[in-house]
């Protein structure tokens, strides 16, 4: 900050801030939050921000649907991710019913996720350019975005609100187009990717914009409650993946890439670093899956899993299951738990609390969005109005996870 | 090395309206000749708040590229822009807001629904949602889709595109069109 | 060494004594009840101490139990030590008529709005909180809405019939 070599009188006004309103329909926020920054010049003093303009009360909605419509609503919470959601969801059901699914269904589980994540820091890293004044990333990475909706498109048949999979696995197997697609997708995706970083990442403008902006000690990430790439930027090796595997994880190799000052530029780069770990992890994977036999594609769970439709016409024993699932009447056992997963933002967690009957007594989802925004105004305190912009796009809002 | 240069000679010209032309004069209406070339450039404002926006960002990006519709310029200024697009769902919070927006937009306007939430409140049905903005501010098109495609939107804003181009030029100072402004008590 | 749910309850059960209740544990995960003047002093205890560090708040709402008389809603905590990743699951009951609890935001910032949020919800009244309004609701807004005795649905709608779209509550939805 520049020092101030005039002394300027009490009352006069050029000591006076002034009041801008940033929200909640800016070109500049990617997503309807509202901030009140009092502003000094081009440096901000104070802000406050606020939320709620897309609140939809999911865990309202949550309280009267049977397990299975639930899943949809968890595509809308983080919906550049959706996969991660819907599968964080049916792997809490599935602990809470005790269920074990076998080893190619998390494989499988795991491609899915993974990709996800890819296409959430592919959104972020390309808005952050985008809102340093470099478009061109952003239209070079979505375009391999749309291959990874293809690939969804394939297993389930949607592009954005996945709603893929059931409790217990798939609804249906991996075609042998998935596989392919997915395989394209591993070869075609990093050399985009080391182009964008070649662009990037030692870019002169870029990182004048971007460093020192916006930054946060491990300390007050962790106060704040930070988690995902956010905390690991400030240097906290904090994953769910490793911290409380699930799904299969402790099976693969993979490092967890951690930044040092928390700024805009270590965010990005722990983004960046993420996504080359995904895509070995897809690898990993993908070789796994190979080895498995390959008619595997969810757990044996009857009572839970939608039968297939074929069997629903022929026998007896389907249909009841079919129509008491369709119909919610199949009841789930009582308990109480918190099964977290890693989000592309962090740690998503869901507070189940099930007293028996067809639909959740309580569900709460952890939404990590929701708790790092808090730090917003202490993050672009004193920071040019510019950086804010910067600042809010790395650190990745997503309204609907926001807002719930 | 040199670039080798290309051109693109796939471009479509439209049709020419209906008219009476002669040596060196082409007559025809101004309804036709406005409307060419409103419908031609439009200026959509996109009022994206959730899911919905993230398919229309696809829409707007490399794949589906929705410029070569002649909505090559996105504004976020509601003053300038012709097509109010609202994606995603509108909480009774944001309602006000989407109102205002609406209303600081010059005459022509024309609105765009874009998914199930936008359009009727989508999956939900709850206490903080609007259940479609239709409830607070006129809208011509609706797109259907949770979320719809991007091949969708780009249906929708070509029917907004057929509306322009025939809209006639008197409908906006006609008593029908005062009397919808007043039932949504916009004067 | 590591830090086990025994040794935690021990640890609790030496500083606290009787008051500490309803210990159990459920899918690896112990939980357990504190009286409700007591919560900021057991969230202190457990952040301090240099075995226990329970020092990240990852999350934080409430529960609304219509049918326990005296202690409706359910604040419910869910600490985490990052060192030895253990997680532990606190709660703390109160009376719907008189809902004040003591705020956390004074040992973890990230209280502030996950307590705003239960404010908005469940309407439980945190003591000493530093802005304590609606979040996500529009602030006209009367009653609260989680509570269980209220609709999900709005109530002054009229373009949806009501047998057709299942509102209401008498058929399957
Ligand atoms: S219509 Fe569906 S995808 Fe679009 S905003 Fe609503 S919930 Fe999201």
């Amino acid at each position: 900050m520049s020092e101030q070599h005039i002394t300027l009188p009490e009352g006069s006004i050029e000591r006076q801030t002034q009041t801008l309103n940033l929200g909640p329909t800016h070109p500049a926020t990617h997503g309807v939050f509202q901030n009140i920054l009092e502003i000094d010049g081009e440096r901000i003093v104070s802000s406050e921000s606020t939320v709620g303009y897309i609140h939809r009360a999911f865990e309202k909605i949550a309280e009267r649907r049977p397990y299975y419509q639930i899943t949809p609503l968890t595509d809308r919470l983080n919906y550049c991710s959706s996969p991660i959601n819907n599968m964080g969801w049916h792997m809490t059901v599935e602990k809470l019913l005790g269920i074990q699914t076998p080893k190619r269904v998390d494989y499988l589980r795991i491609i899915i996720m993974e990709l996800a994540r890819i296409t959430d820091h592919l959104i972020c890293n390309g808005v952050v350019g985008v809102d340093s004044g470099a478009f061109t990333g952003f239209l070079y990475l979505m375009k391999y975005r749309e291959l990874v909706y293809e690939i969804y498109e394939e297993i389930c048949g949607s592009r954005l609100t996945t709603n893929i999979g059931r409790v217990g696995g798939f609804e249906r197997n991996f075609t042998p187009a998935a596989f392919e697609k997915i395989e394209r997708f591993l070869k075609e995706y990093p050399v985009a990717l080391k182009e964008f970083e070649t662009m990037m990442n030692r870019n002169r403008i870029f990182m004048e914009r971007t460093q020192g902006v916006g930054p946060i000690s491990a300390e007050r990430a962790m106060n704040y409650g930070f988690t995902g790439p956010n905390l690991r930027a400030a240097g906290v090796d904090y994953d769910v993946r490793v911290a409380q595997p699930y799904c299969s994880y402790e099976d693969f190799e993979f490092t967890i890439p951690v930044g040092t000052t928390g700024d805009c530029y270590d965010r990005f780069l722990v983004r960046n670093a993420e996504m080359w770990e995904s895509l070995s992890i897809i690898r990993q994977a993908m070789d796994k899956v190979k080895e498995l036999p390959s008619d595997v594609y969810h757990a044996d769970v009857p009572a839970y899993y939608l039968p297939e439709k074929s069997a629903v016409y022929t026998k007896m024993e389907a249909l009841i299951y079919h129509f008491k699932i369709i119909m919610g009447e199949s009841d789930i056992l009582p308990g109480e738990l918190y099964n977290p997963v890693e989000g592309a933002n962090g740690e998503l967690g869901f507070y189940l609390i099930s007293d028996g009957g067809r639909s959740p007594y309580r569900l709460h989802f952890r939404r990590p969005c929701f708790i790092y925004y808090q730090a917003y105004g202490e993050l672009i305190k004193g920071a040019m109005l510019s950086d804010a912009v910067i600042c809010m796009s790395s650190l990745n809002l997503i309204a609907g996870e926001l807002d719930a | 090395m040199a670039r080798p240069v290309q051109y693109n000679e796939k471009v479509k010209t439209v049709a020419v309206p209906e008219g009476y032309s002669g040596e060196g004069f082409f007559a025809t209406t101004f309804d036709q000749v406005i409307g060419l070339a409103r419908k031609n450039s439009i200026w959509p404002l996109p009022f994206a708040t959730s899911c919905c926006g993230i398919e229309f960002m696809a829409t707007m990006a490399s794949t589906y590229d929705m410029s070569r519709f002649g909505s090559e310029r996105m504004a976020f200024t509601p003053r300038q822009c012709d097509l109010l697009m609202v994606m995603g769902t509108i909480s009774k919070k944001m309602a006000p807001v989407l109102r205002q927006v609406y209303l600081q937009m010059a005459e022509p306007r024309w609105v765009v629904a874009v998914g199930a939430c936008a359009s009727s409140g989508g999956v939900f049905d709850t206490y903080s949602v609007l259940q479609g903005i239709d409830q607070v501010i006129p809208v011509d098109v609706y797109v259907p889709g949770c979320p719809p495609r991007p091949e969708a939107i780009i249906d929708g804003f070509m029917r907004v595109q057929d509306l322009v181009g025939q809209e006639s030029l008197r409908r906006r100072h006609s008593d029908k069109y005062k009397e919808l402004l007043n039932s949504y008590g916009i004067q | 060494m590591s830090l086990t749910n025994d040794y935690i309850k021990q640890r609790l059960a030496e500083k606290f004594g009787e008051s500490i209740s309803q210990v159990e544990e459920s899918f690896g995960t112990m939980s357990f009840t504190a009286p409700k003047d007591l919560n900021l002093k057991v969230m202190q205890f457990l952040y301090d101490e240099e075995e226990l560090q329970f020092r990240f708040l990852t999350d934080l709402t409430a529960v609304h139990y219509p049918n326990r008389t005296g202690e409706e809603l359910a604040v419910v905590y869910h600490l985490y030590n990052f060192k030895e990743r253990v997680r532990l699951r606190m709660k703390v009951y109160t009376s719907i008529e008189d809902t004040r609890v003591f705020t956390a935001t004074r040992l973890f910032e990230s209280a502030n709005w996950m307590e705003r949020e239960t404010y908005d919800f469940f309407g439980v009244n945190f003591v000493g909180h530093p802005n304590l309004k609606r979040i996500l609701n529009v602030d006209e807004m009367t009653y609260f809405p989680m509570r269980k005795e209220f609709p999900l649905e709005d109530q002054t709608r009229t373009d949806k019939d009501d047998e057709m779209f299942g509102r209401g509550g008498h058929i399957g939805i």
